[in-house]
């Protein structure tokens, strides 16, 4: 394990490289010994060293500092230890500036070293694990928990693929539950932004004044109880994505803030007077039609237009039910092993049930469902009964086919089924058929309906 | 066949070859021979530290080495360090032939305490066993009972057994059955 973190030492004098160089192998480490600062950069060329210690005095040539800072221009990650016979608070105050891990005074005690060198690996270990678990992350939203075969959603991953990469701003468009956040998240981690920072702001569930705080940050007493300085939304999104959900939803003032970060990549933390600059990508989201919103003028034309460069609509799930039975399939799986439940898929009548419900909440509605027919479910495969609740509520169209009739009487059956569901109340019968009480009514005496 | 050689740098007790005879005995399978002592050699005294830089007596180990010596072990009652380090208890080159121990810090009045012969003696054995075990190739072991274990301190010494742990042991077994006798 401790060969996989190579050592460098780098030291004019032979019997310091050579004593340092044997006490760290008798520990287990490879360790490599450099002379003067140009021979450890191209030693750190072709090796990945952990850990770098280097003398900050050499003689001719490049100085302690000086080859930390090349060494750093090679290997980003290496830890560099200045070693010094002197200390000084000057020196360790500019090594620990220009990027020094740690700074020791020879002669030290070797407790000391071996704590230093066992402290820095484990950070080591620690940054290279989460690594890998982003680099997982990665991959999990690469085509990521998207599944399809709709030819629509195909089109739509294939663009976030080609979009990835741009700083473009996104508009994604879809009924609530078809996937916008994924979407966004397959974006950002396509891209050349993926090591970067994803951020979620849900503005629907924020008051103007709190969205406000939490997207610009505030300054220390910018209000009562704003204690510290902290940063918005926006600074922790700093070279990565910012995803705005629900943006239909921002009040006027923060339409108007959220513009001029738009135009100008700056703003100002709330109660601050000092401007803030970022590099963010914004992907923004919404369940309304925004195009409808500006006409209505709710929404600011120019932020709408700024918004809008790239526009993703996502379809419903209605619009693409050949995805139901793999979606389906794929909640089974994942769901079952989540909840400890032993349930091997769901049997062809319940797929039917469940391809032809409407699903008004669209995915998301689909995975709570099969997450109640999985609790509920009493063997090992999921069956139409699981889904009969599902049945009940759900609308007219299913299973429905246009009788041969005449248009009239297909508003007659309409108004008599309408009337049966509700049990002949009129008011809700109405509103479920979408017309006024005085409306039905004249079409009750048209249709010589008794209720 | 090849020797373990053992060679006193300054002046060295009689009794210290006793105790280290025994254990090199006991655990490596090397005849075990004396060489007539040697002088510290010049140039390894550190006046502002008041210390010997172990590398020169290292140094000095590899040249006087017989050329049938499989591995040579120095002995001083100096205190060592290297350039990097305060204080050494021994110094081995790994998988190499020589190793030098220093008896100064394991004595019990270099703490202000009176003397122990037995804590002196054990404490000998086990810092030959570690410095050794790194001739034969051994690193240090996470087993604080372990002759290998590393000690920065002289209460680790005395943490360790008079022996090696079994997975260190099994190495140098493995290593001494070895075709070529791994020495």
């Amino acid at each position: 394990m401790k060969k996989n973190w190579p050592i460098l030492v780098v030291d004019d004098e032979d019997v310091m490289c050579e004593s340092m160089a044997a006490w760290l192998r008798e520990d287990g480490y490879s360790v490599d010994t450099a002379p003067d600062g140009k021979k450890a950069v191209e030693l750190a060329k072709s090796s990945d060293y952990a850990i770098c210690f280097v003398d900050l005095k050499m003689p001719g040539g490049m100085d302690g500092i000086e080859t930390m800072m090349e060494i750093h221009r090679v290997r980003r990650e290496a830890s560099v230890i200045i070693i010094t016979a002197y200390a000084t608070v000057d020196t360790a105050i500019q090594a620990m500036k220009e990027g020094a891990q740690e700074y020791i005074v020879k002669p030290c005690n070797p407790q000391e070293i071996s704590m230093l060198v066992s402290r820095i690996l484990k950070l080591k270990k620690l940054q290279s694990e989460n690594a890998i678990l982003r680099k997982k992350l990665t991959r999990q939203y690469r085509h990521h928990d998207i599944i399809t075969k709709n030819p629509r959603m195909e089109e739509i991953l294939a663009l976030t693929q080609d979009i990835a990469s741009l700083r473009s701003t996104v508009l994604i468009r879809g009924e609530s539950g078809t996937g916008k956040e994924l979407v966004a998240r397959a974006v950002h981690f396509s891209g050349n932004r993926a090591e970067k920072p994803f951020i979620v702001v849900s503005c629907a569930a924020l008051t103007e004044t709190l969205l406000e705080s939490e997207l610009f940050g505030y300054e220390k007493g910018a209000f009562t109880g704003a204690a510290a300085q902290v940063k918005g939304k926006f600074e922790l999104a700093d070279g990565g994505t910012i995803f705005l959900d629900e943006i239909g939803d921002i009040s006027p003032k923060l339409q108007a803030d959220l513009l001029r970060v738009l135009q100008e990549r700056r703003f100002y933390r709330v109660g601050g007077n000092q401007e803030v600059e970022v590099e963010v990508r914004i992907i923004a989201a919404t369940n309304k039609n925004l195009a409808e919103e500006v006409q209505q003028g709710r929404f600011r034309e120019d932020l709408y237009y700024r918004l809008n460069v790239i526009e993703i609509r996502l379809p419903a799930l209605r619009e693409r039910r050949e995805d139901i039975p793999l979606l389906a399939e794929h909640f089974v799986q994942r769901i079952a092993s989540e909840l400890g439940r032993e349930i091997s898929g769901i049997s062809a009548a319940a797929l039917k049930v469940l391809i032809a419900y409407d699903w008004p909440g669209n995915v998301r509605e689909l995975e709570n469902v099969i997450e109640r027919a999985i609790v509920t479910c009493r063997n090992g495969t999921l069956e139409e009964q699981d889904f009969s609740w599902l049945r009940q509520n759900s609308g007219p169209q299913q299973d429905w086919e246009v009788p041969d009739v005449s248009l009239d009487e297909l508003e007659r059956r309409a108004i008599i089924t309408a009337l049966e569901r509700k049990h002949g109340n009129v008011k809700e019968a109405s509103a479920s058929l979408g017309i006024d009480r005085s409306t039905l009514y004249d079409k009750l005496k048209r249709y010589e309906i008794v209720h | 066949m090849n020797a373990l050689y053992l060679v006193a740098i300054g002046n060295v007790p009689e009794k210290t070859w006793e105790w280290i005879e025994n254990a090199a005995a006991e655990w490596y399978p090397l005849p075990v021979r004396r060489l007539p002592g040697l002088a510290i050699p010049e140039g390894a005294y550190d006046a502002k530290r008041k210390q010997y830089q172990s590398v020169e007596l290292m140094k000095m180990l590899a040249q006087q080495a017989p050329h049938d010596a499989g591995r040579i072990l120095g002995v001083t009652e100096v205190d060592l360090a290297i350039p990097m380090l305060s204080f050494l208890f021994g110094q081995a080159q790994l998988d190499g032939p020589v190793a030098v121990v220093s008896l100064c810090r394991l004595h019990q009045e270099f703490y202000g305490l009176p003397a122990q012969e037995n804590l002196l003696r054990e404490r000998t054995v086990k810092e030959v066993l570690h410095e050794m075990g790194h001739t034969f190739g051994l690193v240090h072991c996470a087993e604080p009972t372990c002759a290998m274990s590393l000690a920065t301190h002289i209460e680790f010494v005395d943490a360790k057994a008079e022996q090696y742990c079994s997975r260190c042991g099994l190495q140098l077994v493995q290593r001494f059955t070895a075709v070529d006798g791994g020495v």
